[in-house]
């Protein structure tokens, strides 16, 4: 059974590296699965929405984006805690790799956002108690990799950047409760553990496939990102050396050069 | 299938800049991303050989 997997073993780069290899395929095949029935159900099938018209299709792309967005920190957050408590090297090689998509995703947030804004309340942008703390996300996450990247040392530079993750978590909460907490203009959520879900359920299913897509698409693209950062970091070792010496993926361009 | 024809599809209800402007970005980015990730994986697969054939040069002193 699955518990019986040495998740010990994979903490280690030399045998996360290969593994991340395997996976990343499986994880794009998914992703494409579950983006062509999120699409098909919410471009083409769902029903229109009698308040917003046609308008709120964008729901499709901006809910299964805004929840990466928070899901994406919180998994950062996540290994950097582990990464302090336990000083483990691949912790801070998740984090990092995890950054960069999370800023693709907050970001993706705040444009649809914003284009779903203007025609519905007819504004871009409002300082909303929603908005702004995902703004706020924006900047953590760019806070995160200027922090990392000014650090030469990497394990310092994993240091600090998992306790700049760690306080900014503090921020997550804020931005999914803030429907509830605060009188915003952004409407209450579509989807709720205590009500269940407000919208019809072709539409729900559309986004939930569209959010999975998005899922396995983080999946992918970050263990994309960590194989990089894994070679960068560990290429002083003996298994990186075997690797890129005996596989030698790029000998075919090396050796046409030389000729 | 919801829609009577593709340019219904297209002016979605009078909404077609805010749907595909939001499906559009979010398109690009999740295109660009991927296809950016591999390719600094490549990049350092390629650096990384190539100093580890200078270093494995330098040490055997072969001279080619």
């Amino acid at each position: 059974m699955t518990m019986k997997i040495n998740w010990y073993k994979f903490s280690a780069p030399s045998a996360f590296y290969p593994l991340a290899g395997k996976l990343i395929p499986w994880f794009w095949a998914l992703a494409a699965l579950f983006g062509v029935v999120g699409l098909w159900l919410g471009l083409l099938v769902a029903p229109t929405d009698f308040q917003q018209g046609e308008g709120y299709r964008i729901i499709f792309v901006h809910v299964g984006a805004s929840w990466m967005s928070m899901f994406i920190y919180v998994v950062m957050a996540f290994w950097a805690a582990i990464g302090l408590a336990f000083n483990t090297r691949l912790s801070g090689m998740m984090a990092a790799a995890l950054a960069p998509t999370g800023v693709l995703f907050t970001f993706v947030s705040l444009w649809t956002g914003a284009f779903w804004g203007k025609p519905m309340w007819g504004a871009w942008w409002v300082w909303d108690a929603r908005m702004t703390s995902e703004l706020i996300l924006l900047f953590l996450y760019i806070g995160f990799i200027a922090l990392t990247r000014a650090i030469d040392d990497p394990r310092r530079a994993d240091k600090a950047g998992a306790l700049l993750a760690l306080v900014g978590v503090v921020n997550i909460p804020i931005i999914y409760f803030s429907v509830k907490w605060w009188n915003t203009l952004h409407q209450g959520a579509s989807v709720s553990l205590s009500k269940g879900s407000s919208m019809a359920a072709i539409m729900l299913w559309g986004m939930l496939f569209c959010a999975l897509a998005m899922w396995m698409y983080t999946i992918a693209v970050v263990l994309t990102r960590a194989r990089g950062i894994i070679l960068e970091r560990e290429r002083h070792t003996e298994w990186v050396k075997t690797l890129l010496t005996q596989n030698a993926p790029i000998a075919p361009i090396a050796q046409a050069k030389a000729k | 299938m919801y829609w009577n024809s593709f340019s219904d599809f297209l002016h979605m209800g009078g909404y077609g800049l805010y749907v595909w402007g939001s499906f559009g970005m979010t398109a690009l980015l999740m295109v660009a991303e991927p296809w950016l990730a591999a390719r600094q994986h490549r990049r350092i697969v390629t650096r990384l050989a190539r100093q580890l054939r200078a270093e494995a040069k330098t040490e055997t002193g072969a001279s080619r």
